[in-house]
């Protein structure tokens, strides 16, 4: 038990940040049991220290025999198994003993002297809708329940070569189709804020996972904000790479041409480590691309070593639509806030319009419906995945998909079969292409002028199990700030940057920073600068404290 | 894993016939099943029909006497659709090789499986082949083309659509020159290219021998295709098998294709319509599949078109609709396969998985500096070199025949005389050994050297042919078997002379004979000549010398 809240937030030591605090050798562990356990209540924020990046203190740690790879994973599988029952986020997770072999053979590494990677020890969870050859991948559907994939998707296999250790398939709306991970074919995850209220989505295995401290950073995807919500809504870090940064092999396609791998951390660093592993050219994904990774490190910098206006000349760019009506109130103001404090950190922050913002979410979901009708086509029966037998083809294909599939995912092939169809492709297809141009056109001549845009990276916190479940409208009108980067194909970080003050300790509010395309550097280094010096709050969520309490 | 993933399932092929038709209970497949339904429902007197057919299809070249009526009253618009399967090392969007069949499900991958999270990587040899055709075919090409999805559902369609090519195809708007061959009325004609485009190869279905199922083979799913489509400006069966062939030729001048048509490497489906002569508007047209041959290609179409005006001139011409019928070998017509209720929507969109296609004005200007001497070019170069179009056709029906040609022209021998022994003793040798010409051991400079030693007389044209034979099967040169085997000609009158007299006289009873008046027997003398010089006594001097000898009166 020690050993999990020293893992968990080292915060009390924020200043040694590389140094986890050594329960196991010291005699100093008392203290933090007993007071740096995070409790999120609003009262409590005065005394919140800046989030530190997990993976650095491990890596510190384990290189220095603080702690040992196998102790570390035995305090977070403890963690997992005590907070799974409440959450579901994950919907496979491999036994223990696998897990546990991995960490021995990375301490036999250690004490050998031999070179470890990066993420050594590093805990990390991946959305099921990316593959993974010795474990399920089902991209929450049943028509792929226990399948197998022969083989790992790209960022995985990057993530097993630095040194990640995979702890588990987490849980998504079937296909990435949806906002609040209530689509998934097994079963509903809660935010661990509130477990009565949704993790958001499509991700949302991904985020609560993270945000519950049940691994170090976790791969989710980003369609239409897929990542940046669900991160909004869980109080974590959730990074959007630019379209191509990160090869999608072995990504499940929703829709090809907006799909992005993304990270999740409970910090800005680990966001930008694991994006670090898993980003560059891949040969197997034609539309990866071949721009150079920087080393996003060398941003990380300590709070201490920051100026006094750290950000001293940035531009930043309120997109004056994102803070309008239909938007909580709450999360208005928090975004306010947010802005206030880039003025303080030295910025000029302006309101922009951007006229095209609201064409961005029907002509989403007409390119996004349109793509995945044809990519969930070679879910037939076939070849893999579940097949329902029938006494002729047409019948076999009919059932297999009618039992296999959802219904939201059912909704979306039949709309985009409709808008491929002869005679509406111009009207609809089309347009919307021509929409994509406009709104990618309108974003860079914004970035012209703003070195980063901000917004909410949602129009509410997350809200009840249930609420918006039949109301398919309502949950797609929530997708409004982020889906508009997508089809421009953008990076964008979101960060939590305040709480609405509602649930039993409150509900985060997530921060949507939007950048130049490839300038991932630029959002990860304004976004640590921004995180390490809001001083007011805390994302640590309570259940994590109760679990161990 | 492929025996774990591949499940077996039932096809569902001809939703347009009843359920009874649809069993598919034996590995005769569906053909049988469609003709037999076909032969009752559209044929009153299959017995009839069939005889008919087997009159024109046997003679090509003469067709039936009710053929001949065609042209006269009608006109045949014929237009084709090739597949040429590409001959890279990889397919098209994996590094799985392609070898014709090979054990079913052996070359294949997670990405031409189509399984979850794959995605297609373009191999660019499929661009270079596609831009060497396109650039032989007097195509022009686009040089910001992409790819789209053609999206139809069939178990051999792994991704549930076809990555193909839609409104901007690599190349578009050339022509193709062909010589039609003298027998079939000779002449030269020029055929309208609508359109080159790229896309991928399906898998293939397999019919179990026993049980009501069918299984999947996905090696040849993915491997690169160019799509070719014609104009429709065949107005014969003759002129559309001379058009496939010329493509066939074409496609292995360049490399890009073996276009074995038996192996499916080149795949044609034909589009035959028919109208009034004196109309405009074009009639229904016919797709015909199923054509593993030129000459079946041929006979198909004439089939076809015979019975389109056959229905024409009986007023049936609402008979003629909208389908795709298959040619049967064996009855030699064609038989419905399935009727097309109006156009199939395949939804193409760009496909958003592979970047647009950009080539450069440098880049096919190295391919087309690249390129080989196509055939056209090489018979109207072959013509002035005074050779009939006969030969031209048949040296340049095959590059390497060609190529051998060339070189051994190029080592000073006689353009004719090098063609007439391809034709014949060369070409005999290869087909009775089943050899290419590349398999021979005869080399063009040998070959030029033997017509060279008969030319200068130092051997004769028998003993020519003999040191051919030799040559093919064994290698060796002209030289060293004439020495070896002291295989020069005597031309030396005087050895010759002992020879004949030789000969005479060990045969009184023939030359009295001859004498007497059977002088047929100066054949029996110069036979038994030659084979005591060992064939090697020149001909003309022999006979000259055994004339006088025989007609002497010594
Ligand atoms: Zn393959």
């Amino acid at each position: 038990m020690k050993m999990l809240s020293t893992l968990q937030t080292p915060r009390s030591l924020s200043r040694f940040s590389l140094l986890l605090p050594s329960a196991v050798t010291t005699t100093t562990s008392s203290h933090f049991s007993s007071n740096s356990l995070p409790h999120a209540s609003l009262s409590d924020q005065s005394t919140a220290v800046p989030p530190q990046s997990q993976i650095l203190s491990i890596r510190h740690s384990l290189l220095s025999r603080q702690v040992t790879a196998v102790d570390l994973a035995q305090s977070y599988l403890t963690r997992l198994r005590l907070t799974e029952p409440q959450l579901h986020s994950f919907l496979h997770i491999p036994d223990d003993s696998a897990v546990l072999a991995e960490a021995r053979e990375l301490d036999r590494r250690i004490d050998g002297g031999e070179e470890v990677g990066p993420l050594a020890g590093v805990f990390v969870a991946v959305k099921d809708n990316i593959c993974t050859a010795d474990m399920p991948s089902t991209a929450g559907s049943r028509i792929l329940q226990g399948y197998r994939p022969p083989f790992d998707a790209t960022a995985v296999k990057r993530v097993k070569e630095l040194g990640g250790i995979i702890v588990g398939k987490t849980n998504l709306d079937e296909f990435g189709m949806g906002s609040t991970t209530e689509g998934s074919a097994f079963q509903v995850t809660s935010n661990p804020w509130d477990v009565s209220r949704v993790p958001g989505g499509s991700s949302g295995g991904s985020a609560a996972a993270v945000s519950a401290r049940q691994c170090v950073v976790s791969l989710g995807s980003d369609t239409g904000g897929s990542v940046r919500q669900p991160a909004s809504f869980c109080g974590v870090v959730g990074l959007k790479p630019t379209y191509g940064r990160v090869s999608r092999f072995g990504l499940m396609a929703y829709a090809s041409s907006l799909d992005a791998i993304g990270c999740f951390g409970s910090s800005v660093a680990d966001a930008g480590i694991l994006l670090n592993a898993i980003a560059g050219h891949d040969k197997f994904d034609a539309t990866s691309s071949k721009q150079d990774v920087p080393n996003f490190l060398p941003h990380f910098v300590s709070e201490s070593s920051l100026g006094s206006k750290p950000l001293k000349g940035l531009r930043v760019g309120l997109i004056r639509e994102t803070i309008d009506d239909g938007v909580d109130s709450g999360v208005i103001s928090a975004i306010r806030e947010a802005a206030l404090h880039f003025e303080e950190l030295g910025c000029s922050v302006n309101e922009v319009s951007l006229p095209s913002f609201s064409l961005g979410l029907p002509a989403y979901y007409i390119l996004a419906s349109s793509e995945s009708s044809s990519n969930l086509s070679r879910y037939d029966g076939i070849r893999y995945g579940n097949q329902v037998f029938a006494d002729e083809l047409d019948s076999l294909y009919g059932n297999s998909r009618a039992q296999g599939f959802g219904s939201e995912v059912k909704m979306r092939i039949l709309m985009g079969t409709y808008a491929l169809s002869a005679g509406y492709y111009d009207a609809y297809y089309k347009r919307a292409q021509q929409v994509r141009t406009i709104i990618r056109n309108s974003f860079k001549e914004a970035l012209n002028q703003n070195d980063i845009l901000i917004s909410p990276a949602a129009p509410s916190a997350a809200y009840k199990i249930g609420a918006k479940k039949n109301d398919p409208l309502a949950m797609y009108a929530g997708d409004i700030m982020t889906v508009n980067v997508n089809l421009a194909g953008l990076p964008a970080l979101v960060l939590p940057c305040g709480f609405v003050d509602d649930g039993p300790a409150g509900l985060p509010v997530g921060l949507q920073m939007i950048g130049a395309a490839f300038d991932e550097g630029e959002l990860l280094r304004v976004g640590h600068i921004f995180e390490q010096t809001l001083n007011k709050f805390r994302f640590v969520p309570p259940i994590v404290a109760d679990s161990i309490a | 894993m492929a025996s774990t993933i591949f499940r077996t399932f039932k096809v569902h092929l001809f939703p347009l016939y009843p359920p009874s038709l649809l069993k598919i209970t034996n590995g005769v497949l569906f053909f049988t099943t469609t003709q037999q339904s076909q032969t009752q429902q559209h044929h009153q007197n299959p017995q009839k029909q069939t005889k008919k057919v087997s009159a024109s299809a046997s003679a090509t070249s003469t067709q039936s006497k009710k053929l001949d009526k065609i042209p006269k009253d009608y006109e045949p618009i014929i237009g084709i659709e090739t597949h040429v399967q590409l001959s890279t090392l990889t397919k098209a969007f994996c590094s799985c090789p392609y070898n014709y069949g090979s054990h079913p499900n052996t070359t294949i991958c997670p990405i031409c499986m189509g399984l979850p999270g794959a995605l297609p990587v373009l191999n660019s040899k499929v661009i270079d082949f596609a831009v060497k055709l396109g650039l032989a075919l007097n195509c022009r090409l686009a040089f910001n083309s992409k790819f789209d999805r053609k999206q139809y559902f069939y178990p051999d369609l792994p991704k549930g659509y076809q990555i193909s090519q839609f409104d901007v195809p690599i190349a578009s708007g050339g022509y193709l020159d062909v010589d039609i061959p003298v027998e079939f009325g000779g002449g030269h004609k020029r055929f309208g290219i609508t359109r080159v485009h790229m896309e991928e190869d399906a898998g293939k279905l397999m019919h179990t021998e026993i049980g009501n199922y069918s299984q999947v083979d996905l090696n040849r799913a993915g491997v690169p295709l160019l799509e070719i489509v014609s104009e429709p400006d065949m107005r014969n069966g003759i002129e559309a098998a001379e058009y496939a062939a010329e493509l066939q030729r074409l496609v292995r001048y360049l490399g890009v294709s073996n276009g074995n048509m038996q192996e499916g490497s080149l795949r044609c489906d034909v589009n035959v319509s028919v109208r009034p002569i004196g109309q405009s508007k074009f009639g229904t047209k016919v797709e015909v599949k199923n054509l593993n041959s030129f000459a079946s290609m041929g006979r198909a179409i004439d089939f076809e078109i015979s019975r389109q005006v056959q229905l024409y001139s009986q007023g049936q011409d609402d008979q003629i609709v909208q389908e795709t019928r298959l040619w049967d070998e064996g009855t030699q017509r064609t038989i419905t396969m399935r009727k097309k209720e109006g156009l199939a929507d395949y939804r193409y969109f760009p496909e958003p998985d592979l970047p647009a296609v950009i080539i450069s004005q440098e880049y096919v200007d190295n391919i087309q500096n690249s390129l080989p001497e196509l055939p056209e070019i090489k018979r109207r170069r072959y013509e002035k070199m005074g050779l009939s179009m006969q030969d031209v056709l048949f040296l340049t029906n095959d590059k390497n025949v060609a190529e051998f040609f060339d070189a051994t022209v190029a080592k000073g021998a006689d353009a004719k005389l090098v063609a007439n022994w391809i034709m014949s003793d060369i070409a005999a040798f290869m087909k009775n050994e089943k050899l290419s010409i590349n398999e021979i051991k005869l080399a063009p400079e040998e070959l030029s050297q033997l017509i060279a030693s008969i030319k200068g007389g130092i051997i004769s044209g028998k003993i020519g042919k003999e040191i051919l034979f030799e040559l093919l099967s064994k290698g060796g040169t002209v030289k060293g078997l004439i020495e070896e085997k002291d295989l020069v000609q005597i031309v030396d009158p005087l050895e010759i002379q002992k020879f004949v007299d030789k000969v005479i006289a060990e045969n009184p009873k023939q030359l009295e004979q001859y004498r007497g008046g059977k002088t047929k027997l100066q054949g029996y003398f110069a036979g038994q000549v030659m084979k005591l010089s060992k064939g090697k006594a020149n001909p003309g001097l022999l006979n000259k010398i055994l004339l006088e000898k025989l007609n002497s009166k010594s």
